[in-house]
């Protein structure tokens, strides 16, 4: 806490119990409410993160925009790349709520200080891979945000409400897309057999190594910024993808996916940890093109941005 | 209270899903409207005027979506967006208009194609048989050119479409009745940011004074009449586009002086062999474009999408 | 392999794990210069209701802040109206005396647009 003169230590522990008590009774901290720094740190963190990855995730899709194969296609992908630039936004905004602004954490992203989702350092090959996205990485998302309307912090809940009604329409065009490519031709039930090969894996990775591997995850639930743990959110995936791969008329690359009767579940080999790790910390397959890309971008428009603020400064 | 709160929601998001290119009418983008040839119109005439407008929109939205991932924030990356989304839509329904007016316009599609007519059309034809101005193929350049094109062609359309609204083809009557909202919007947008650019710091002047020149020298190919609008505007169903020129003059004059910009005197881009964009006679852009864009489709001509 | 430490992911990132630690989320920086500011958005998503906050968007100018959040809040449906008013504009009450952690900036909703209520029986999708 650099910002503000310690509260006296009767005053603190008061402080204390009162967002203790928010937290117990499921209730919602808002952002004028007394906050730990911890709890605020992890939430800007946890927020800028997501940000960042809906930012990110525009590029791989939009990488075939140009190439949709129907006007109807066109049109669904663009409004889908531009839905995550909207949740990116909302996103950003409730991070500002936290005293972080977007054109720090913007910085951040590009110095390659904060990090954003490793899915999206996967190439896009083929059209299908639009589909999957949508089916697979968005589903993952799904189950990863669904949680986070409920989370403690108002803001992020709030702006995560109608993110999710939004990524709901994700998915299901996505598996749409899949489903129709099915129906096509042999060729085209390769490319969407190919793909799901190709990001089944980083998918399972998408929700973080298991929770033996995550020291912090019990400090984020007990806030309630978290409502579930790494393992319990893949488990859930994998059942409710595994259904709709036999739906697909897809093959799920694991030889180890079974149905666990016992558990009422299904059992599932593990994702390459080392592969993940390695993703991370830069070497995947784009990782210099995505942050090349955003910083592109963001450098190119500097010059339209202090445009507009010299224009408003003069009409002020 | 909270019943407020959640219709919030509902308004925005639940009721009217025209805004979601997810909505429910996509299978045929014309699904019971009377597309009946009206009283002395050529289906032909009708069909190649309606590419001509059709092909504009596809094309320059093409070019707009490249803004995608690009633009100088979040707000005009979304803003950038919506607009190329709105030509897109009036490209389908202009380009199924065309279909039904004259299906041998159509190119002709493998046996047992499930290809629909109006992406035979936008991804099936050679560059040739595209009928748009060239002023909407060349590539984006930075946001001044980019927002200086957006202006021309927008007051160009939207002054296009008011007239258009009373065509005596229903069917593209209805079509420019719903794209003057959306172009007027356009128009709005791009003027702003004319108006800023010029006027907000000596770069983004220097800037937009250098764009000026490269988007106008395709501007007098806007006005210049084609034989099928002149037959189109004739029989009643389309505009002679050279009637246009007084007003969107008027407008970007009026755009101009607010920016404290003079308005390019630069030669015009010559025919090739006599014929331009309307002609199908095209930029050394357009090929590359449609390269990229028609490259998914044609290498599965009996592929479902 | 040069970071040897174990490290912590969640995959709260909303589309997938991101690390945890080592991260920075420094409070108070100064916003990077040229920023534009903040606004917050009120729609009447229909006759008859409120104007209600839907969340926040940066703009160089009034004008806009009006484009943009139609733009990003609206999707441009017709018969919305929409309020924009620069975050730093707003004079807010303090639910609780006692907030230190905001307490230097405690006039300043600049630090603190908030998003409108949802009950909590909302379905999640």
């Amino acid at each position: 806490m650099t910002v503000t003169d310690p509260a006296p230590d009767a005053a603190a522990a008061e402080l204390q119990e009162q967002f203790d008590a928010v937290i117990a009774r499921h209730d919602r901290v808002e952002p004028r409410d007394w906050m730990p720094e911890k709890y605020r740190a992890t939430l800007v963190r946890q927020i800028a993160q997501h940000a960042h990855s809906e930012i990110i995730g525009m590029q791989p899709e939009g990488n075939w925009i140009t190439r949709a194969p129907s006007l109807r296609r066109k049109a669904t992908l663009l409004a889908k790349v531009q839905d995550e630039a909207g949740h990116g936004l909302y996103l950003y905004s409730a991070a500002e709520t936290l005293g972080a602004s977007r054109g720090e954490l913007t910085e951040k992203l590009i110095s390659g200080k904060q990090k954003y989702s490793s899915i999206f350092n996967y190439p896009t090959l083929s059209y299908a891979d639009v589909g999957t996205i949508g089916w697979l990485v968005d589903g993952a998302a799904i189950c990863n945000q669904v949680p986070l309307c409920r989370t403690s912090y108002g803001p992020y809940g709030r702006s995560m409400i109608r993110i999710c009604k939004e990524e709901s329409f994700h998915q299901r065009q996505g598996y749409e897309l899949l489903m129709t490519m099915m129906r096509g031709t042999d060729e085209q039930r390769a490319m969407v057999q190919e793909s799901v090969d190709r990001f089944w894996w980083p998918a399972l990775m998408m929700f973080g190594p298991p929770d033996a591997d995550s020291p912090n995850t019990a400090q984020s639930m007990a806030w309630g910024i978290k409502r579930d743990t790494n393992d319990d959110l893949r488990q859930k995936f994998v059942d409710m993808s595994v259904p709709q791969a036999e739906r697909l008329g897809v093959t799920l690359p694991d030889p180890d996916l079974r149905w666990n009767a016992e558990r009422g579940a299904h059992d599932f080999g593990q994702p390459d940890w080392d592969e993940f790790m390695a993703v991370v910390k830069g070497g995947g397959p784009c990782n210099a093109e995505r942050i090349a890309h955003r910083k592109r971008a963001h450098d190119d428009g500097a010059w339209v941005r202090e445009a507009a603020s010299a224009f408003a400064a003069k009409g002020a | 209270m909270t019943d407020d709160h959640d219709s919030v929601y509902d308004g925005l998001l639940g009721e009217d899903d025209s805004h979601w290119a997810f909505g429910t009418s996509f299978e045929d983008p014309l699904a019971g409207v009377d597309t009946t040839i009206p009283d002395g119109a050529d289906p032909a005439t009708l069909a190649t005027y309606c590419l001509m407008l059709g092909d504009d929109a596809l094309v320059y939205s093409h070019r707009l979506s490249q803004w995608a991932s690009n633009a100088p924030d979040l707000e005009d990356d979304i803003a950038l967006a919506n607009t190329a989304l709105d030509l897109l839509g009036q490209a389908r329904l202009l380009l199924a208009r065309a279909a039904a007016a004259d299906p041998s316009a159509v190119p002709a599609m493998p046996e047992g194609s499930p290809v629909p007519a109006e992406d035979s059309l936008a991804f099936f034809r050679d560059e040739p048989a595209f009928r748009n101005l060239r002023f909407v193929e060349p590539e984006n350049g930075d946001f001044a050119v980019t927002i200086a094109r957006l202006l021309v062609f927008s007051t160009y359309r939207l002054a296009l479409l008011e007239r258009l609204a009373s065509s005596s083809d229903p069917v593209l009557s209805a079509i420019a009745a719903k794209g003057v909202k959306e172009v007027a919007y356009h128009r709005t947008y791009a003027g702003r940011w004319f108006v800023t650019l010029a006027q907000g710091t000596p770069e983004s002047r220097r800037r937009l004074e250098a764009a000026l020149p490269l988007v106008w020298r395709h501007h007098d190919e806007l006005f210049a009449t084609h034989p099928v609008e002149a037959d189109a505007a004739a029989q009643g169903v389309g505009v002679d586009p050279a009637g246009l020129a007084g007003e969107v003059g008027a407008v970007l004059d009026q755009v101009l002086a607010t920016a404290g910009v003079e308005r390019p005197e630069v030669p015009s881009a010559g025919p090739v062999a006599g014929g331009r964009g309307r002609d199908g006679r095209h930029t050394e852009h357009l090929s590359r474009l449609l390269a990229e864009m028609q490259s998914v489709a044609r290498a599965h001509p009996r592929g479902q999408w | 392999m040069p970071d040897s430490q174990p490290e912590d992911f969640a995959a709260d990132g909303g589309h997938g794990a991101v690390p945890l630690d080592g991260v920075p989320t420094a409070l108070g920086e100064q916003p990077p210069s040229g920023e534009w500011p903040l606004y917050e958005v009120f729609v009447r998503g229909k006759r008859g209701l409120n104007h209600v906050h839907v969340g926040s968007l940066h703009a160089a100018d009034d004008t806009m802040a009006v484009h943009h959040a139609r733009d990003v809040y609206t999707r441009r449906n017709e018969g919305v109206s929409i309020w924009v008013v620069r975050a730093d504009a707003i004079t807010a009450s303090s639910p609780d005396e006692k907030d230190p952690m905001f307490a230097p900036a405690g006039d300043k909703v600049y630090r603190h647009p908030t998003f409108y209520d949802i009950p909590d029986d909302v379905p999640h999708m």
